[in-house]
């Protein structure tokens, strides 16, 4: 057994169960470190396939960002624990079910269509700038420039939709009133 | 070592987050399987990137992370948004359609 299969092994394992972690909290806080901690090992993961620009990404935008977005909505809401309210009785085992399909489903077709003992270039056999940021640089602003844009007026609409939604649902008066009101009298707490 | 290691590490990790989605109720919970589902099909691409030498799966990987980051800036939103009317958000809860 060579060393990167031992390390996906444990890795796989580290990921596979900080999933199954996740899932079966009850803390939505805790759920959360956990997901942290699969991005993490997915993150090791692009670089053992050669791709180190992406897990940087990968740390700084999901690891860092989202899950900080997600964990600071859930502190603001305070509902990291729901009452149990178990309505239909019969819709675990029915999703374990389904999700056991969906596996066996997967699974099945990965291995009757496609060539699935491929074995995977090792790093040193690719380009020498393979996965850099120069490379992934040159790709995302020649070939696939258009898109880029078209992520940037995504990205756009969804900060706008995010502010629109989050508004509060004062009228345009108070907000002058309180904008033009002097320093002086602010209204007791 | 083949492919196949990674692509079925990305079907298991499919599969917990669609069952995320199905057996909690928590709606933050719900959005980090959905996150976990992103994930795993990200792994996948970047397996096939290294399999066949070239970079454009690395490039969807690129934007399925922008589609993510906006798809969570506003579903966390709307859950502000809903928790202001609702004071819930356990999706069995949230059932009906006028506020």
């Amino acid at each position: 057994m060579t060393a990167d299969i031992l390390l996906f092994l444990i890795l796989a394992v580290v990921s596979i169960a900080s999933a199954l972690a996740m899932l079966f909290s009850r803390n939505a806080i805790y759920s959360a470190l956990f997901l942290i901690l699969n991005f993490g090992t997915i993150s090791v993961f692009y670089l053992l396939l050669g791709a180190p620009f992406l897990a940087m990404v990968q740390v700084t935008v999901y690891a860092g960002a989202i899950m900080v977005l997600f964990l600071f909505v859930i502190m603001l809401l305070g509902a990291e624990q729901l009452r149990s309210t178990q309505t239909i009785p019969w819709q675990q085992p029915l999703a374990f079910l389904l999700g056991a399909i969906l596996l066996a489903e997967t699974v099945y077709l990965f291995f009757t269509i496609g060539d699935q003992g491929a074995a995977l270039p090792s790093i040193t056999a690719l380009v020498s700038d393979f996965g850099s940021p120069t490379a992934i640089g040159e790709l995302l602003f020649n070939q696939y420039l258009l898109p880029f844009e078209v992520t940037s007026v995504l990205l756009l609409v969804a900060m706008v939709g995010a502010i629109v939604l989050t508004k509060s649902e004062k009228k345009a008066g108070d907000l002058r009133a309180a904008i033009e009101r002097p320093l002086g009298n602010l209204p007791p707490e | 070592m083949p492919v196949s290691y990674y692509i079925v590490l990305s079907a298991i990790l499919f599969t917990l987050g669609a069952l995320g989605v199905l057996i909690r109720r928590n709606a933050l919970v719900i959005f980090m399987s959905v996150e976990l589902m992103l994930n795993a099909a990200n792994l996948a691409f970047v397996a096939f990137s290294q399999l066949y030498g070239t970079l454009n799966g690395q490039i969807f990987v690129f934007f399925v992370m922008t589609v993510a980051a906006a798809e969570v800036a506003v579903g966390l939103a709307l859950i502000v948004a809903i928790f202001r009317t609702k004071h819930s958000i356990n999706v069995d809860e949230i059932s009906s359609l006028k506020g």
